[in-house]
Formats: C-alpha cells, structure tokens, sequence
C-alpha cells in the first residue's frame, strides 16, 4: 500500500521539504548552536562549569525533587485512573476533564497560586505550618509544584490500558477462587507496568526541565532550593554564556537519554498490548 | 442480563472499597487541582470586581502583556500547524529512508528544559551569538524582541500538532485521497475538499492544545524576552514580575486571564472529543460487543 501511495500521492517533496525546513530552523540549527558553543570550551574550563558543589547541590535536588514528584505521580495517578474507570460516581466526566488542568493551566500561574496556597497565611499553610510542614519556599514546596505539573501523566497512559482490559480473564479467576486482591496483584496489576513506567518517566522527564512552576514556590537559595535550570539562567544573566551553555549541554544529554529510555517504554507496552 | 450481574459480582470490589477509593481519589484531585484554581479566582477577586478590573486594565503594562501573548502564542500556532499538517502528511503518507529518525526528531522539544530551548536562541541570535554582529548590522532584533518569543514559544510547542496529526492520518488511510484524485482532482483540491474535511477535528485538537502551551509558556520566552515591561513581557512573565514586586493583587488579577483561558481550553477540548466519539459511534455503529467502546 505504501508503495502504491508513493507513486500516486502528491505532496511528498512539498510537505518533506516544509518539514525539515521547519525542522532544522526551529529545532536542529539552535541545538547545534549549542553544542558548537559547548565545543569551544577546553576539558577543563567544561569540568569547572558543570561540577562545583553548587552545581551538584542543585543537580541532586533537580533529581531528587522529579523522582519524589514521578512517584507520587505514579502512585495517584493509578488511583485516579482505576476510579474514572473502573467505578461510576456523580460529576464523573467532570473530574476527568478537570485531570488535564495541569496541562492546560500555565505554570507560572501553577507556582504563584501554589507559593500563595501554602504559605503561612494561605488556605492550606495556615493548618499546615503550625504542624512544622514547611510547603512554600522549602524543597518539599518544589515536590508539590512538580506533583501538580506531572499530574496527568500517568492517568492519562494508563486509562486506555484499564479499559482495554479484558474482563474474561479476571472472571476466570474470580470462579477459580482468587480474591480481589489477588486478582489485582497478580492479573491486573502485571499488565499495568508498562503504562504505569510510561507515565512515571514521562512526569519525571517534564519535572527535570520544569521551570515556571519551581521559581515562584522554591525561593531559588544556592545550595537549598535551587533547581539546575535556575543555574542556568544565573549564569546567562552574568552574561557568562559559556558556563550557561556548559550546563544546558548536561541537562540536554541527560534528557536524550531519558528520551530513549521512553522511547523504549513505548515499544514495550505496545509489544505488551498486541 | 443475568450473565452481566455475576460478572459485576465476581469482578468489582465491594461497596465500602470502592467509595474509599472514590473518596481518595476526589480528594486528592480537589487538593491538587481544584482548590488552586478556585484560588487564583478567589484572590484575583479578593478586593473587588472594581479593584480587579483596575489591576487588569487600568495597568499598562499588564494591558501590552494581555496584547503581546495574544500576537506572539497564535503566531507559533500557525507556524506550527504549516508544520504539523507538512510532517504529517509526508511522515503517515510514505515511507521513506529516516522516517523513524524523524519522527524522535519531532518529539525531541518535549524533552529539551525549555530553558535552555530559550539559552539556544540567545546563542544564535543574541549579541554575543553566531549571527548577532550580522543582525546588529542589517538592524534585525530577535532576541529581547518578539520574533524572539516567537521562535521560543514555536519551540517548546513544535510537536503538538505534527503528533496529533499522524495517528489520524494513519487510521484514516489514503483510500479517500486517492480516489479523489482518480476522479480528476488536483492535488490541492483533494487537500481542501477531502483530507482537510477528514482531519478537521484532529486538527483543531492540536492547535488547541498547542495554543494553550504556547501562552503558558514561560522558561523559554524568560530567557529570550530580556524582562522589558511594557515592550517583552508576555503576560506569564508579567505574572512573575508583578510577583517579585510583591503586587499580589495585580499578579492574580493577571494570571485569572490565563487560568480562565486554560478552562475555556478545556471546554473545548472535552467537547472536541465527544463530537469525535459521536462521529465514531456513527461511523461504525454494529463493530465490536462494546467491551472496548
């Protein structure tokens, strides 16, 4: 079929052509800029730039903050998927549609109202800072923001795989004598991995190079609650372009592989729902 | 009938464990989601609809911001979409040599932290970039000015629609096309008059989403936009400046207008979709037992 397209269809140069013009301007040409750039520097000016205890201090908190973020992405995100579902309950659609808020809501706005949430006066830090739960201005407030952003994730990959589900198979156990939970654990769960690790990097990936969100609510302090893309923008606001490149060469490296790594994903669960 | 009950009894949980979960799951959404944006209302409006109208129209430079995003986001959105219907086209109707490789190249903004997507337009184009002396020269401002933003946010938003366009493309299959053009079409009538009707709802899908993104946008266009209030300032960076100048009313009052532009969104995304399914159900009305729908 394709090659019968190929010899009737028009537009095959045209709409290539547009693409990789497109392609090259807006993607590749920038991001070999920016590798050229990271080129110019020596091994060393490199190693000075990319691997000071402040710049470790903010990668492991980039990291750390993401993987906590994904987790509890993960975690909520399975529940809220099982629920819109599997389960009917009053306003159902409504709550479904309400999960793409995060995507649709403009970070900015998410770390302002979420800096204003949880501060010692807001609605929920009123109740909460008493209690010594710091969730403004403090690492746990970038978890939150994160959580937030990363939100719909996961819900959204594994809502087709829950009603793609065949229900035979659970019947099936259910008469040999499995409870639900057994059920749950052995059946239903097994079939969700891929989509549940889908989800998990995709948040995870978002998290790492959000930065909207986490400059409102974090407070942005050397070595406490800075992020690895605020670094970034400290270096390019001293006009220091090539530390700043130095860094985003890092943060890019680190996002292809976890692209792959995805990209891997996907084929899994595809290979797991054929 | 009677089949059907047993399988709800032999396949569902039981009634205090289902409403717990129910509860679990709305309460965590209401905290997360739904009490953040009741609150951007309920401060934006703390003081007043008059005080609320003052800090969103009587301030200049949140007025040039509301103008700014509202050039630069659909801007991106057209030149996204050229490219998205482009890719489309040629990724879901030919095979060719680099196709895979393409299509991670188009994915490929969604990974990258958008700022440093901002840093590599700064890199190219600013004073000290690879063709800032040339721009100098010719007396073209990208960077701190417009097409600036324009370049960030088409970046961050690049795969939008080319993604939601391929799979549609692909389920539809190129019968429709082709017969068209056995008729005696030419290749942009069979565009106008048979491909664009099919791909209509998937389109608009896309570029809503895409343009929902794009006046979000805030790492990259932070980057390139310089801060200048009144001339660069999108209104999500206005949103942060007024922030930092410890204007809490006049930051609500600024990011209201987003968040009440992402529920429209979402508006139209969720009756974008049930006119889909509709248009599906109708389509195919006797296929399957249901057990997918």
């Amino acid at each position: 079929m394709s090659s019968v397209n190929q010899r009737v269809l028009p537009g095959f140069g045209l709409s290539l052509g547009t693409t990789l013009f497109f392609l090259s301007l807006i993607v590749l040409i920038p991001l070999g800029a920016c590798f050229l750039k990271a080129s110019t520097l020596t091994w060393s000016d490199f190693a000075d730039a990319v691997w000071t205890d402040r710049t470790r201090a903010a990668y492991l908190l980039t990291f750390g903050a993401s993987l906590a973020a994904a987790v509890l992405n993960a975690v909520i995100g399975l529940l809220l998927a099982w629920v819109l579902v599997r389960y009917d309950f009053p306003l159902k659609r409504l709550f479904d549609a309400l999960v793409d808020i995060p995507f649709a809501l403009p970070t900015a706005v998410a770390g302002l109202v979420y800096a204003s949430l949880y501060a010692p006066n807001g609605w929920f830090g009123q109740f909460l800072v008493p209690l010594g739960i710091e969730g403004a201005y403090s690492r746990l407030s970038i978890v939150l923001v994160l959580t937030f952003t990363g939100l719909p994730f996961v819900v959204r990959t594994l809502q087709p795989v829950l009603e793609s589900l065949d229900a035979d198979v659970e019947e099936a156990a259910a008469s040999l004598g499995a409870s639900r939970w057994q059920i749950f654990r052995w059946i239903i769960l097994p079939s969700l991995w891929p989509g549940l690790l889908t989800g998990f990097a995709l948040a995870f990936a978002r998290a790492l190079g959000e930065y909207g969100s986490v400059i409102f609510v974090a407070g942005n302090m050397p070595y406490r609650t800075e992020i690895a893309p605020v670094l970034i923008v400290a270096r390019l606001e001293e006009f220091a372009y090539r530390e700043a490149t130095a860094l985003a060469v890092v943060l890019l490296l680190f996002s292809f592989t976890l692209l792959a790594v995805i990209n891997g994903l996907e084929r899994w669960s595809r290979s797991y729902a054929s | 009938m009677q089949a059907e009950g047993i399988r709800r009894i032999s396949t569902t949980e039981p009634a205090w464990v289902r409403w717990t979960l129910i509860g679990a799951a709305l309460l965590v959404l209401t905290v997360i989601v739904i009490v953040p944006v009741v609150n951007v209302f309920a401060q934006a409006l703390a003081d007043g609809f008059g005080v609320y109208w003052d800090n969103l129209v009587g301030d200049s430079d949140t007025r040039h911001a509301i103008t700014l995003t509202l050039i630069v986001a659909p801007t991106a959105v057209v030149l996204n979409t050229i490219f998205g219907v482009a890719a489309a086209w040629a990724i879901a109707r030919f095979q060719f040599p680099g196709r895979s490789i393409l299509i991670t190249l188009i994915d490929l903004p969604f990974s990258v932290s958008p700022v440093v997507a901002g840093l590599m337009i700064v890199l190219l184009f600013g004073l000290q970039g690879y063709f800032g002396v040339w721009l100098l020269n010719h007396d073209i401002e990208i960077v701190f000015a417009t097409p600036g933003l324009i370049l960030a946010t088409t970046f961050v938003t690049f795969p939008f629609v080319a993604r939601e366009l391929i799979p549609v493309l692909e389920e539809i299959g190129a019968e429709e096309d082709v017969a068209a053009l056995s008729l005696g079409a030419s290749p942009w009538q069979m565009f106008w008059y048979v491909t664009l009707p099919n791909i209509k709802w998937g389109l608009l899908y896309g570029i809503i989403l895409c343009n929902a993104r794009a006046m979000g946008e805030f790492g990259a266009v932070y980057v390139v936009s310089g801060r200048i209030a009144g001339l660069t300032d999108t209104l999500p960076l206005r949103v942060e400046k007024l922030f930092q100048e410890y204007n809490s009313p006049g930051s609500f009052a600024a990011a209201s207008v987003l968040t009440f532009l992402a529920v429209i969104t979402l508006v139209i995304k969720v009756s974008l979709e049930s006119r889909v399914r509709a248009e599906r159900a109708e389509a195919a009305p006797a296929t399957g037992d249901g057990k997918q729908s």
